[in-house]
């Protein structure tokens, strides 16, 4: 028998329709999880058709991109600031009642980022197709799931058929063998992988990453790993499940249970690249000799490692117009730099083992003088586990600013924003310009790194606090 | 949707490589619940300066932009987000077809569902286009075929179904209920 993907296996047992040179597959999506932004054109398209939502059973809907942070406007009576946020979270309502979509409102106890609560319910299954109007989608793939992201239209072909019209994507083995070093987090590792491959560079392919390093990993960092495929450009990333998968799964609310999980876990384990499985194209990575890593750009491949400098680039105008934006000069180095907003959030590093690591450099520390650090856990779940494990005190005795759950800055859609011409140290994906708010740069970093940063109040090295 | 054969116009240019889908449309304007009006917010931060008046530095500001149904930029356009948003905000302006020698993966998805053109050509093309801004591009779908005023005609890839349905002004989602019995004994058929 030939040799097989993880993703080619994922693929072949959700083909209702194989594609021919004509036509695309039709390709069957197992979840659909929607939020506010992307999903109302889309309930619009079903309603002046007169079509249901085809399986709401396998839908699931959360607020996330426009919620405010704050407690107040959470679960006080004080309403939403951004009027059109709050019009977009009624339509939702609105939304999912008419069209009988489960909906995690915005005072329910699960509601969050919508790639952080589904792996936390354990909806996210392995060798599942999961779709979603938001590009991070990826994120899934850290379960062996095919996860990508999907526009608005698409989103409106899975309301109504449970199915998207998809060509085969090739596929990318990312391998990576090696321990990362102390301080060296998974969040360094993608960005060094970003560095390494471009922007583009998985643009048509699904990336399996692959080999030691990954299997090591726990859930929550292959997440991170995962979560940032999209900004290599690939539409997927993938991760064969193992055991340290299925004891993350085990016993969650929507995972399989009882004789259901044992005969789950034994097609799950069949969910790996065959021995001698080729692969398009392929890279090796030595994760033992990664450093810390920032980037210094307007992109996630603009990055060096946190000991390093801008690079020195002449005669390229984008390189120029990025430093300029980001206010920096080739030969400087990235340590010492000014901070004036810390942000430590995300579907990339908003999960609770992400704010163990930040609460471990804050411990007993303080922000630093004119440093603002605001910490927002990817869910509802993930902050009442951190309050309960003490993290949340150490955050605010520290002098952050502890909210409720969200993207927030990832992207200051809900108003959390970051002011024109600021530094911004961030967990989240993107340093586009513009991204956390009109003018803002950002620098994406790990975790440890921002909270660093944040007590010393410049771009600092995690690996003095360990 | 309309059917979509040819599109005729002179080029504006983005000279820049990685233009993301956040410069197409910033996410502060996502909070709209439709798909109208966007045009305005096209590349808002590079086209406006902070008091709101046009930024004359910015291509799409330019008296010979006016007009313009074809946007030539650098490789790897629209990266970042899923948003819908930044083809929307591109047909509301008036764009018609976006020319790179790289087009991201999602945005490209996007902009075949709503009559967008995504045209990716060879580097040496491209290269002739991003230094002729104003260039009078005749781009014909029927023949998969681009050519330049200079008489040189290249073809472009487009994937044959999205081809199918944009040459007849099909959309994709009635095909895809076509499929429903297919789909019902898919469900029907699997066993976990």
């Amino acid at each position: 028998m030939t040799a097989r993907t993880l993703f080619d296996k994922v693929w072949t047992a959700h083909e209702v329709v194989q594609e021919t040179a004509d036509t695309p597959a039709v390709l069957y999506i197992d979840l659909h999880l929607i939020h506010e932004v992307t999903s109302p054109q889309a309930f619009s398209v079903l309603r002046s058709l007169g079509l249901p939502v085809r399986r709401p059973d396998r839908t699931l809907a959360t607020m996330d991109h426009s919620t405010p942070t704050s407690t107040e406007q959470v679960f006080g009576n004080v309403p939403i600031k951004v009027d059109a946020a709050a019009k977009q979270v009624r339509q939702l309502e609105t939304n999912a009642a008419e069209f009988g979509v489960e909906l995690f409102n915005m005072r329910d106890a699960r509601r969050g980022i919508v790639h952080v609560i589904s792996p936390e319910l354990g909806a996210t299954q392995p060798g599942m197709t999961i779709v979603c109007g938001d590009s991070h989608t990826s994120t899934h793939g850290a379960f062996g799931a095919l996860a990508f992201g999907i526009g608005s239209t698409e989103v409106g072909h899975v309301f109504a058929t449970q199915c998207l019209l998809q060509r085969k994507p090739k596929t990318f083995a990312i391998n990576i063998e090696g321990k990362l070093q102390p301080g060296v987090s998974a969040k360094d590792l993608i960005l060094a992988i970003i560095g390494k491959i471009g922007v583009s560079g998985g643009t048509g392919y699904v990336l399996e990453y692959r080999g030691s390093t990954i299997r090591g990993l726990s859930m929550d960092e292959r997440m991170t790993i995962c979560n940032m495929s999209i900004e290599a450009g690939a539409r997927a990333g993938m991760i064969a499940p193992d055991e340290i998968t299925f004891e993350y799964l085990k016993n969650k609310p929507r995972a399989p249970q009882g004789t259901e999980w044992d005969a789950a876990v034994a097609r799950w384990r069949t969910l790996v690249s065959d021995p001698g499985a080729t692969f398009d194209a392929s890279v090796d990575i030595d994760a033992s000799t990664l450093e810390p890593m920032i980037t210094y750009g307007t992109n996630p491949g603009m990055v060096v490692p946190l000991t390093g400098a801008v690079p020195q680039i002449t005669g390229d105008a984008v390189y120029d117009k990025a430093l300029g934006y980001m206010g920096f000069h080739g030969g400087e180095s990235m340590l010492g730099k000014r901070v004036d907003v810390v942000f430590i959030g995300s579907c990339t590093n908003g999960r609770l083992e992400d704010l163990q690591a930040a609460a471990k450099v804050l411990k007993g520390r303080k922000v630093a003088a004119g440093v603002k650090l605001l910490i927002v856990p990817g869910s509802q779940q993930i902050k009442h586990d951190a309050e309960a494990m003490g993290l949340a005190q150490i955050f605010k005795d520290a002098g952050a600013d502890w909210r409720e759950s969200g993207c927030s800055m990832c992207l200051g859609m809900n108003g959390d924003t970051v002011a024109a011409g600021l530094y911004s140290i961030s967990t989240s994906n993107r340093n586009f310009e513009g991204r956390q708010g009109v003018g803002a740069r950002t620098l994406l970093v790990s975790p440890m790194t921002a909270a660093a940063s944040a007590v010393q109040g410049k771009i600092a090295d995690p690996r003095e606090f360990l | 949707m309309q059917p979509l054969q040819r599109v005729r116009s002179k080029t504006v240019v983005i000279d820049s490589t990685n233009v993301d889908t956040d410069q197409i449309i910033p996410a502060r304007f996502l909070t709209t619940t439709t798909k109208e009006g966007l045009g305005k917010q096209l590349f808002a931060d590079w086209r406006y300066l902070a008091d709101g008046s046009p930024n004359p530095d910015f291509a799409l500001n330019r008296p010979e932009a006016a007009g313009c149904q074809v946007l030539v930029a650098g490789r790897n356009f629209g990266c970042g987000s899923s948003r819908e948003h930044a083809p929307w905000a591109l047909m509301d302006y008036g764009i018609r077809a976006v020319v790179s020698t790289e087009i991201a993966d999602i945005f490209k998805n996007n902009s075949l569902k709503n009559g967008l053109l995504p045209i990716t050509v060879d580097e040496t093309t491209a290269t002739w286009l991003l230094t002729h801004p104003g260039a009078d591009i005749d781009i014909d779908l029927t023949a998969s075929r681009l050519t330049l005023p200079t008489g040189v005609s290249v073809t472009f890839p487009l994937e044959a179904f999205a081809r199918h349905c944009l040459l007849n002004g099909i959309d994709e989602l009635g095909y895809l209920r076509s499929k429903l019995d297919a789909i019902a004994g898919y469900e029907a058929a699997r066993a976990w």
